[in-house]
């Protein structure tokens, strides 16, 4: 299994957590963690997820790119190991 | 889960242009050498293509893996002198064209290592390289040379200094920006990914992957946090961001090499300007406190960032290598230019600057009439600052026939636009005319 983090940041709307929950479900990606806030207006939500086999990342990038665009807000998923690199040695 | 840390580091890619300039592959040409020119450059060709069919694929995929922008993949070569010891100024010309093809087959951006290693003289394929450089570089798109005409252990060929002046006019007149593609270097390294001047050197391993960093907006933005602070900070300050930075390019590394089945060979820490806004080694200048750079204390504040940036690398990175520091271009940056137009920055405190940076002049324009002997007097200054102080150096100079001080010349792309810069009308003619060899300087034997 290899972890991501999916962020989510744009205009707030009912039923963004749904549609990226939907996507990430619909190909058998977990959900470990999630954290979301509101600030002035923008929702932003970062998740950790995880993902069963390297070669499905691509098609997850795919179908949260395509949901981002049906919902309007921006959507990012990149593999955990960057965000650990930069901050621990 | 640190949300901070995640937020930090898409801010990094989004806003403030972090990137990896380049994913490098340095490939031995060694095993390449045929009975004829015509025999290696099949062999070479053959030898490129193969190595680096994976590179461009392999890069996309780290980079949406990553989510962090890889901008070049290129490859870097062994100096072609080196296998082309018997060929003539034309023969020649077919391995520049072997790796201008194999370039365009596997979708590299550049390929570097149209080379020669000429500090203490010339070999027979090191003259036939030079002299082929103008026809080279106009008839070949995205093939780099280097021709390193110092060494702090070899002193300074000036027969060659003299030589490279009348090559870069020679290829002035066949095309104003195929300069921007030919870098004269003092102390050369071997394993540097940057271009004009990436080679692959006769030490290294048959393949090895290096990595490019930049990233000089986001030592801008950290800057912006410490403002009014002492000088202390700033360094701790810098030395933290490029640590951060320098991970990345381990982590990207790492991974492309274990892709493509290839030792990880060294990041190169450079904080490489763009054109772009916010993207610019003079804004980090100007932000440790200078009103614009070119004042006094320019000097000092690049000193400081330069040291900085090498040891906040070293521990974030198993190897680190190549140039790793900041290059100050001109024309690739957009507070150089800036500060060129507006009569604050010189040629004279450009190359007072290139004491203490990671290379050397850098992209700089200069009336098309500029004497062949001015050019290599401007080459001799800086292997000189190179040779003594042991450090790389390096000048790109851009001669632009048809254009007067002041004027604006576009290079298309990441190498901008730079306008003319005046030059020191005496002559130096008789200086560099005498040819034959300066000696290494004294502290050079230290055996």
């Amino acid at each position: 299994m290899i972890k991501a983090v999916v962020t989510v940041v744009g205009q707030d709307q009912t039923g963004i957590v749904a549609g990226v929950a939907t996507v990430l479900s619909n190909h058998g990606v977990n959900i470990l963690d999630m954290s979301q806030t509101i600030m002035s207006q923008t929702f932003t939500m970062s998740m950790l997820v995880g993902i069963d086999e390297a070669d499905d990342f691509n098609e997850v990038y795919a179908a949260l790119k395509e949901e981002g665009s049906r919902l309007g807000v921006t959507i990012h998923i990149q593999r955990e190991e960057i965000f650990d690199t930069m901050a621990h040695i | 889960m640190d949300t901070t840390q995640i937020q930090e580091t898409i801010q990094m890619v989004k806003e403030d242009n972090f990137d990896i300039r380049t994913i490098t592959m340095g490939i031995s040409l060694l095993d390449t050498v045929g009975g004829s020119a015509e025999e290696t450059a099949k062999n070479v060709y053959k030898k490129v293509t193969t190595y680096a069919k994976n590179l461009v694929a392999v890069g996309q995929q780290i980079e949406r893996e990553y989510g962090v922008p890889i901008t070049n993949k290129r490859i870097s070569v062994t100096p072609v002198s080196l296998i082309a010891g018997s060929a003539d100024e034309k023969e020649i010309l077919v391995l520049a064209h072997a790796l201008d093809d194999a370039a365009k087959e596997v979708g590299v951006d550049f390929i570097g290592g149209y080379s020669a290693l000429v500090q203490k003289g010339f070999s027979h394929g090191d003259l036939a390289l030079i002299k082929s450089l103008p026809t080279a570089l106009t008839e070949t798109d995205v093939v780099m040379s280097s021709i390193n005409v110092g060494s702090s252990k070899a002193g300074i060929n000036l027969d060659a200094v003299k030589l490279m002046g009348e090559t870069i006019k020679a290829i002035t007149d066949k095309s104003d920006t195929a300069n921007s593609k030919m870098v004269v270097f003092a102390n050369a390294v071997e394993d540097n990914p940057f271009m004009a001047g990436a080679f692959h050197g006769v030490s290294e391993p048959d393949v090895v992957i290096n990595v490019g960093v930049s990233g000089p907006g986001v030592v801008k933005r950290a800057l912006e946090q410490v403002k009014g602070e002492s000088i202390t900070t700033v360094a701790e300050t810098i030395k933290k961001t490029a640590f951060k930075i320098t991970r990345v390019g381990q982590l990207v590394g790492t991974v492309a090499a274990e892709r493509l089945g290839v030792p990880f060979g060294i990041v190169d820490l450079s904080l490489a300007p763009t054109p772009a806004r916010g993207d610019s080694v003079a804004e980090v200048l100007e932000e440790i406190g200078l009103e614009q750079v070119g004042t006094h204390g320019t000097t000092a504040a690049l000193m400081l960032l330069n040291d900085a940036v090498k040891k906040g690398g070293v521990m974030a990175s198993q190897g680190v290598g190549g140039l790793s520091g900041a290059f100050i271009p001109v024309s690739e940056d957009a507070g150089m230019i800036d500060a060129v137009k507006a009569g604050t920055l010189s040629l004279a405190k450009l190359e007072a600057m290139t004491s203490v940076c990671s290379v050397g002049l850098d992209m700089i324009a200069i009336p098309g009439e500029t004497d062949a002997t001015k050019i290599s007097a401007m080459i001799a200054d800086e292997a000189a600052i190179g040779v003594q102080n042991n450090k790389t150096t390096a000048v790109r100079i851009l001669p632009t026939n048809g254009a007067k001080v002041g004027d604006m010349v576009d290079y298309g792309g990441l190498l901008g636009t730079a306008p003319v810069m005046p030059v020191v009308p005496k002559s130096s003619a008789d200086f560099i005319n005498r040819g034959g060899h300066v000696p290494a300087p004294i502290h050079s034997f230290k055996n």
